[in-house]
């Protein structure tokens, strides 16, 4: 294989092979000698308290090997689980944090919360077993929905929270924001429900725990997105065990859309047990226990308002948001509808006043943490479906109100704390408006309605900040870990390198993305190259892979290991060829004397580390063999313009997405096939959002409706069209690659440009979303009854 | 009380002494140690445990072992040439990007398979809704669908 | 899934003689549905009669104007049947409606009517083609055999052996899907025949049941306009979290249109 650059090119992926033909490694594929299975006996209801747990039943059943409650986890000294973010309210005080204990103390606060682990020879028994685990509750009161869970008399679930409210935290002057809406030429408002999601990653979790007594050892398979930090926040917070004497391990992880970045009670609990039996323990979920249980996303209630001058700018924007927290903190909850959510409500545009209130409430629900997008599809939609409401109102085109407002020089420091560094939006508008024709749309409509189809047309244009964080912003801002990323690369005696990274690969394509930069930037081919990632004794350190930062943040670190191999590259290859360090160039996997036709391959200079015999032993140690670790200074901040086009069916309320285009801007693009990829399955989730799926509650009993495929409506094929992509490329300026990250774009642009099309379509100026085919019927309905009238 | 059963997977003839409430799935994975066909839900919806039994499609984790008595059954492991070569289907999903996690594409290769066979001009229209049976959450579907397209196309040149 | 005894039937007696032994037994055709419920612990059997060896409960015959489809016959077979294609198309594309090409290729029409749940598409196209369900017993009319939600007139130790529809002039049915489960929110199977104009409806009440309004407005007039302005009431339609019984009431018209107009080949 010659030296090529293959920064920019469709490569087919590495991983493939092993995912074809069925020799992919996820956690339950993992099996044990001696391994035994754990079932998780849950709250059958949303609040409770426990009077008294009898297992003697239980332990009696064939293959039982041990049942635990909250009492044995207690006496053991395992403590809770801890969320690692705080946030500081308005008043300067820290954001309550109730205990979340693995297993319930007393108390279970919502439907999945766990109450007792089974432990048998095989897991059948172990479900078995757990029916026998006797359980005494008395049944409280719940408050599930987010706009009840603050009422006046509402269930309280954490004595520290006595009115349900974690924080109220604010951005922005509102002094000044009220000062403008008071006397601005036109005002839009609207209110929001941002739906509730469960994340359903086809993967259900799982982990495989084992305990070595001869080392006092543990090795924990688990589905997750960030092994390191997971066996960080275990050891150094729950289980208090020595850090290095825990191996974690996440395999194959069949995706994770945030919902694997988050340390779980079962993955403690296993690891917990596994010393107790002295066996290795597996719990895999059931897709039933999935619903129950995963951090589910979203869950957003809003009431946005926007300040307009006569000529359609923006003046002022001003909301107010309760975000759920669930029953209990999960590990970045209190991040998500905060820091993530309200400094991305400049959007795109030159907004100079924004104010955000957001309220985080307790309710009898499983946890709400990051999903896919996290905070940024939320924002997206308020500031999306703002413009463009307030563009039909003031009668101006949704797309000329954009670009009168769109931020158009760089860097931009916005009046919600971030600082843009780069972006180009009117070329992904530009592009969108072209690649959709918006041109021919009226004469599509026409012909729409010839065979009684309502045809509508909708914008979305987002912003996300990704490629998190610089820690020391992120710690300011409540952060308890450091978001940086660490990369080593090894290169052995022969040339072939095999590099380790901090970030986890779950379906993104690291091991080929990752080599594409590495054997680019040595020079050497695809197939010299292997990425490891997801194993604690193998990757040094890692932050793991979320919030679109894995090439920004763990490509970076990549590159900067590569800086120093090429570095010392180059004093061994001068060396060799008698040449001043400074004199060496390294070009195309070739070590060369400048000027002159001198010259060393680079395995040449691998050679020479591992084999010093001609080499400056006495300024340069051998081997060949560096790590790096890469804190980024600021996000970085992909953008695009969606075009979403829909067909209704009046008869039915059926809607169906006709076209959709999307233009993004991802900075420097390393496999375009990849990109294209992720790009794709956001749109296809974020148009799950907007048409399709909706995480239910019984609003009196607590219980979960849609707790199965067969009731949350998960997009198929036949939901989503094919997808209309083009990209645009402003690099970002601060990290070397240029790159800016793509994983949750689609995710986060897509549910507003959907509902603008819709609303659009059908001639009304909201719609709650999932915009269901009744939902649309009976905005039809009314809308004949309020023409009727 | 456990009963016998016997049946040919991937060409391979297997007998095993199991519990009645056994799961195909179950078997192919724990027994068989055929951990390719996975387990994505529990009600029959998402397709990642799609195997193929005498010649027709189906959802191992809905069965029990017990139906597939005699069957001859073929998983994802049985579908590459014995030399380790790609079969055109899991080619295509390679060539166009038709798998991201790789979680659901066991069972989204082996249903593409059986619809391929079926169809002898298959649109976009007709995979789209040929794959109701499957469930990615990775894709889109985008890529999916362009592969089964090339793959089946492949398949019957 | 709890522990039960399997046994394999290998004749409708045997099937006949296991199940009277065995009280708390269930008889096992393809187990789409009912494996899912074990699965889920909602079904707890003493003893499974598998139904999946018995060759004479299997296959598909045309006599006379009847077709005849064995209990065993799978929903992909039905879909794929040259006959029916003939005869009956609107019940092969019924089948192919259902659930998906993997469930079809376990699945069968007499585990379907047995079970007779509210949102299956079977007992749409039973009692709208007026066919008659063939036990080890008897024979029962359509009309007479879906009796409530998850019941039939199906007795204790009954075995359904085989389906007689009568093949109608024209027939159609058209379903509104359930997003997630693909079941019918509503379906809707008109045809028109030897038993003059049936509609039936599946998915929105408790079990299928017939229009009779509507029947005797297509009766006048088979014409999709004949249809259009008759309303069911809402008042005991099923309600959930995907349809509202309003909702349904609706889309009972609107499929019977679409049926309609695809029964004239419109």
């Amino acid at each position: 294989m010659g030296a090529m650059n293959l920064i920019g090119t469709a490569v087919k992926r590495k991983e493939d092979y092993r995912f074809l033909t069925g020799a992919g490694t996820y956690t339950d594929d993992v099996q044990l000698d001696r391994q035994t299975y754990a079932y998780f006996v849950r709250s059958p209801h949303a609040h409770a308290t426990i009077k008294r747990i009898n297992k003697d039943k239980a332990l009696q059943a064939p293959g039982v090997l041990a049942v635990f409650t909250g009492e044995d986890l207690t006496a053991a000294k395992v403590a809770g689980l801890p969320c690692g973010w705080l946030i500081t309210d308005v008043n300067g005080q820290p954001m309550k944090e109730p205990a979340h204990p693995p297993l319930a103390q007393g108390r279970v606060r919502y439907v999945g919360d766990h109450v007792a682990v089974v432990i048998a020879e095989s897991y059948l028994q172990a479900k078995d077993a757990g029916e026998l685990v006797e359980v005494d509750y008395a049944v409280l009161p719940a408050v599930v929905d987010v706009a009840d869970a603050r009422k006046k008399g509402a269930p309280v679930l954490h004595e520290v929270a006595p009115d349900n409210t974690c924080y109220v935290w604010a951005l922005g002057d509102k002094a000044a924001v009220d000062k403008v809406f008071a006397s601005a030429h036109h005002v839009t408002q609207l209110d929001f429900v941002n739906n509730r999601l469960i994340p359903n990653a086809v993967e259900p979790r799982a982990a495989l725990a084992s305990y070595n007594r001869a080392e006092d050892s543990y090795t924990l398979y688990v589905a997750s997105q960030n092994p390191h930090v997971e066996r960080l926040l275990m050891t150094a917070f729950v289980l208090g065990l020595p850090e290095h004497k825990v191996r974690v391990v996440a395999p194959d992880v069949g995706g994770g859309f945030g919902s694997k970045i988050y340390l779980y009670a079962e993955d403690v609990v296993v690891t917990w047990a596994s010393k107790q039996i002295n066996r290795p323990v597996k719990w895999t979920a059931e897709r039933s226990e999935s619903f129950l249980s995963d951090a589910h996303g979203r869950d957003h209630l809003t009431h946005a308002e926007l300040a307009l001058d006569q000529d359609g700018k923006f003046l002022a924007m001003r909301v107010q948001t309760t975000a759920s927290m669930g029953a209990y903190l999960s590990t970045f909850a209190s991040c998500i509808p905060t820091i993530l959510y309200a400094t991305l409500l400049a959007g795109q545009y030159t907004t100079p006043l924004i104010h955000c209130e957001v309220t985080a409430v307790f309710t009898n629900t499983a946890p709400v943490d990051a999903y896919r997008g996290a905070g940024r599809p939320e924002a997206t939609y308020v500031v999306e479906r703002l413009v463009e409401t307030a563009a039909r109102e003031i009668k101006l085109d949704p797309a000329e109100i954009r670009r009168r407002n769109f931020i158009r020089e760089f860097p931009y420091q916005t009046p919600v704390a971030l600082l843009y560094d780069t972006g180009n939006y009117e070329a992904t508008l530009g592009e969108a408006v072209k690649l959709a024709d918006v041109a021919g749309f009226s004469a599509r409509r026409q012909e729409a309605a010839a065979r009684g189809k309502l045809r509508g047309l909708g914008y979305a244009a987002y912003i996300e900040a990704c490629g998190i964080a610089p820690s020391n912003v992120a710690g300011s801002l409540g952060a308890r870990a450091g978001l940086f990323e660490a990369g080593e690369v090894r290169v052995h005696p022969t040339g072939k390198v095999t590099v380790f990274t901090g970030s986890h690969s779950h379906g993104q394509g690291h091991e080929t993305t990752f080599a594409q930069v590495v054997a680019s930037r040595l020079g050497i081919g695809l197939d010299d190259v292997d990425i490891v990632h997801g194993d604690t004794d193998r990757v040094l350190f890692g932050m793991g892979t979320y919030g679109s930062r894995s090439i920004a943040v763990g490509g970076t670190a990549i590159v900067k290991a590569l800086d120093k191999v090429i570095a010392k590259g180059k004093k061994i290859a001068a060396h060799l060829m008698e040449a001043a360090d400074a004199d060496v160039e390294f070009t195309d996997g070739v070590f060369k004397v400048a000027g002159t036709d001198k010259q060393v391959p680079f395995a040449q200079v691998a050679l020479s580390a591992y084999v010093p015999h001609n080499y400056p032993l006495d300024r340069l140690e051998p081997g060949l063999n560096e790590n790096a670790f890469y804190d980024p200074t600021n996000f970085t901040f992909p953008a695009g313009t969606y075009v979403c086009e829909v067909e209704v069916d009046p008869d039915t309320g059926e809607t169906q997405i006709v076209s959709f285009t999307a233009v993004d801007d991802f900075g420097k693009i390393i496999n375009p096939m990849i990109v294209a990829g992720q790009v794709h399955g956001g749109l296809t989730q974020g148009i799950g959002q907007a048409l399709l799926e909706n995480c239910r509650y019984d609003r009196q009993s607590g219980q979960l409706l849609t707790g199965s495929l067969l009731d949350y409506c998960m997009p198929r094929a036949d939901n989503v069209p094919s997808f209309k992509l083009e990209t645009k490329e402003t690099p970002c300026t601060h990290n070397p690659l240029g790159v800016k990250g793509c994983g949750e774009a689609g995710a986060i642009g897509a549910p507003a440009a959907v509902m603008n099309a819709l609303t659009d379509a059908l001639g009304v100026r909201d719609l709650e979303m999932p915009a269901t085919a009744e939902r649309v019927w009976r905005a039809l309905e009314q809308a004949k009854m309020r023409k009727a009238a | 009380m456990s009963v016998t059963v016997s049946m040919t997977v991937n060409g391979k003839p297997v007998t095993a002494e199991v519990e009645p409430r056994t799961l195909l799935v179950d078997f192919i994975r724990s027994q068989l140690r055929l951990t390719g066909t996975h387990v994505g839900c529990d009600t029959a919806q998402c397709g990642a445990c799609t195997i193929h039994m005498n010649g027709a499609a189906v959802k191992c984790c809905n069965m029990l072992v017990m139906q597939a008595q005699g069957a001859k059954l073929v998983t994802i492991e049985g579908i590459a040439a014995a030399d380790g070569k790609l079969h055109p289907m899991q080619e295509a999903f390679r060539d166009h990007h038709g798998l991201q996690c790789g979680f659901c594409t066991p069972g989204m290769v082996m249903s593409a398979i059986d619809l391929a066979t079926r169809h002898s001009n298959l649109t976009e229209a007709t995979i789209r809704a040929e794959l109701d049976g499957n469930i990615c959450r990775c894709t889109g579907y985008h890529n999916i669908v362009k592969a089964v397209q090339a793959g089946a196309q492949v398949m019957r040149s | 899934m709890y522990q039960f005894n399997y046994h394999k039937a290998s004749s409708v007696a045997d099937a006949a003689a296991l199940l009277a032994r065995n009280p708390e037994a269930k008889l096992l055709a393809g187990g789409q549905t009912l494996i899912g419920a074990m699965k889920l612990r909602l079904a707890a059997p003493s003893d499974l009669v598998d139904l999946g060896a018995i060759a004479e409960l299997r296959g598909i015959r045309a006599d006379g104007g009847t077709l005849t489809i064995g209990a065993m016959t799978r929903h992909a077979e039905v879909a794929g049947s040259k006959d029916l294609a003939q005869t009956i198309p609107a019940l092969a594309a019924l089948a192919a409606s259902i659930g998906d090409r993997m469930v079809r290729n376990m699945g069968t029409l007499g585990g379907s009517l047995a079970n007779n749940d509210p949102a299956a598409d079977y007992p749409a196209g039973v009692l709208g083609l007026a066919a008659t369900v063939n036990t080890n017993k008897r024979k029962i009319a359509a009309d007479q055999f879906f009796k409530g939600m998850y019941e039939t007139a199906l007795e204790p130790g009954e075995i359904i052996t085989s389906i007689g529809f009568p093949v109608p002039k024209r027939a159609a049915y058209a379903k509104f899907k359930n997003p997630a489960s693909r079941y019918a929110i509503v379906g809707v199977f008109v045809s028109e025949g030897q038993s003059g104009v049936r509609v039936a409806v599946t998915g929105a009440g408790p079990c299928a049941f017939r229009v009779a309004e509507m029947e005797k407005a297509l009766a006048a007039k088979f014409s999709p306009d004949a249809v259009v302005g008759i309303r069911v009431s809402a008042d005991g339609l099923n309600s959930d979290l995907h349809a509202s019984s309003e909702y349904r009431a609706h889309l009972v018209t609107v499929m019977a249109k679409r049926a309609v107009q695809a029964a004239l080949g419109k």
